[in-house]
């Protein structure tokens, strides 16, 4: 080192060394909590894209009932009305998340976390639900039933 | 053996000292006035963390955290291993008094204003330390990977999903995924046992610290009675034989209610089953749950839901400050409206639970 060095010129030495130093300090930070951060978010996992499900025979349906349909991995509720009527909705309530389930004394499907209610339409109708239920699409090819994606 | 025992403190006194440490503590008193019945639940919190603790460590050795396994592991637990009922039983029973005790303690502290400067830290790390046991909570209720813990989960990570930005990442983050499946019961397991009492054994250090440091918090009036008024005792062996008794009632407590009235295991979760009838969050979230179920489903152009958490949010956070916004207290004045927003936040919480519990 030059002891004829200016204070000034020190200095600057000085921040150049604190900004060296420091940068070098917050690119290790980010080299470490960059792969952690990464780490913990929960891959994306390659979802079988389901478009209709046969749920069976339409005999072995009840009037009057709602059943909970496996479709993919989301729950759907097949509702044959008193009158015989079938319709499917996602059996996921729009409040927050729970699953539905058909109230015959009620007539309505109900959801029994937060006390929802929604018409046999889907549309809520009481409750905290802000939105509808989405609709699904219930075809009856012979004697079986099936449930496919209203789009 | 007293020789024996002579020779072993020697021993390490001579190499750490302990003469210092016993000063200390022999110099240690707890205030006497009106309100000193409180200064115990402080302690009982403590206890039941230890119990926590070692039940959870016993029931490790057994649990299986895992979607196909959970709920029959605790099933062998409760029927084939000796004792497992008790230690099992024991370990829900005290979480919950756990809960209890630490929502008298933190109400005792904020109405006896003890949080005013300089007991801000203190204040803080309890607050947390209560935050992180509503989390042990709700993450050890999945655990047995029962109906009504799925379906709590469901509600309760979507909860957090319902904040605006940066909710939905954070309801990924907890979930392990969109949904609530096998991946967040690996997850809730991993925050439930070592993350959760990771953060927690470092606030509870510093806040036993600062308590050993500051010594106990008085009531106003009585830090301003003159020295002839105030009354004191010795911690050791007065207080803590006092606390300890208190800690062997807890026990016996405990060991009454796991026996006569053991921790049920329920129904197995089914993703693609409705929820239950009847369905309810433990007695602690209660509140929060009915205010969410009478809530409408549009308040102006925000959805109920969204509304109801960010109010829940912003309490909580009010709360988490109040040594800084009473100024009040801190200058060592009288200040009644901390009492009345207390009062209304107990009655509050005591009617909306009530509510909850019978509809």
């Amino acid at each position: 080192m030059n002891e004829q060095t200016s204070p000034e010129s020190r200095n600057s030495k000085r921040d150049f060394l604190k900004y060296v130093l420091g940068g070098g300090l917050l690119a290790w930070f980010a080299s470490v909590a960059y792969p952690i951060v990464e780490y913990l978010k929960p891959p994306q996992q390659g979802e079988v894209e389901v478009s209709s499900v046969k749920v069976g025979p339409l005999n072995a349906i009840e009037k009057d009932s709602g059943t909970i349909i496996r479709f993919g991995n989301k729950p759907v509720i097949l509702i044959r009305t008193a009158a015989g009527e079938l319709r499917a909705f996602s059996a996921t309530c729009t409040h927050l998340d729970c699953t539905v389930q058909y109230r015959k004394d009620m007539g309505v499907i109900w959801c029994a976390c937060h006390n929802g209610r929604y018409d046999l339409n889907g549309r809520n109708v009481a409750g905290p639900p802000p939105r509808p239920l989405d609709e699904f699409r219930v075809v009856v090819q012979g004697a079986d039933v099936f449930l496919s994606k209203n789009i | 053996m007293s020789t024996l025992w002579k020779k072993t403190y020697d021993w390490i006194d001579e190499r750490v000292h302990l003469g210092d440490l016993v000063e200390f503590m022999g110099k240690k008193y707890v205030p006497v006035h009106r309100g000193s019945v409180w200064y115990y639940f402080g302690g009982v919190s403590l206890f039941l963390f230890i119990i926590q603790v070692l039940t959870g460590i016993l029931l490790l050795l057994y649990y299986k955290g895992s979607e196909g396994l959970a709920f029959e592991s605790i099933q062998f637990i409760m029927s084939k291993v000796a004792f497992g009922w008790l230690v099992r039983s024991i370990h829900s029973w005290s979480a919950n008094l756990f809960i209890l005790a630490a929502v008298v303690h933190m109400f005792s502290v904020f109405f006896e204003k003890s949080y005013r400067s300089p007991r801000e830290i203190t204040w803080l790390t309890g607050m947390l330390m209560l935050f992180l046991g509503l989390g042990f909570g709700f993450s050890g209720y999945l655990l047995p990977w029962n109906e009504l813990a799925f379906f709590a989960t469901k509600v309760g990570t979507d909860i957090a999903g319902v904040v605006p930005i940066v909710g939905k990442p954070i309801m990924v983050f907890l979930r392990g995924g969109e949904d609530v499946t096998g991946a967040t019961l690996t997850r809730f397991y991993g925050f439930h046992v070592a993350v959760l009492p990771g953060i927690f054994t470092v606030l509870l250090g510093i806040h036993l610290l600062l308590v050993q440091r500051q010594g106990m918090s008085e009531p106003l009036d009585v830090e301003k009675a003159g020295a002839a008024e105030r009354k004191t005792m010795p911690f050791f062996p007065n207080f803590l034989l006092r606390d300890l008794l208190f800690w062997l009632l807890i026990l016996n407590l405990l060991a009454i209610l796991a026996v006569f009235f053991p921790w049920e295991l329920g129904k197995k979760a089914d993703a693609f089953a409705s929820a239950p009838a009847g369905i309810q969050p433990e007695w602690y979230f209660l509140f929060m749950f009915e205010t969410l179920k009478l809530f409408p489903a549009k308040v102006w152009f925000l959805d109920g839901e969204v509304l109801g958490v960010m109010l829940f949010g912003v309490a909580a956070i009010l709360w988490l400050l109040v040594p800084f916004w009473d100024r009040k207290s801190a200058r060592g004045e009288k200040n009644r409206a901390i009492n009345y927003v207390g009062l209304a936040a107990v009655l509050y919480i005591i009617i909306f639970s009530i509510l909850g519990w019978f509809m």
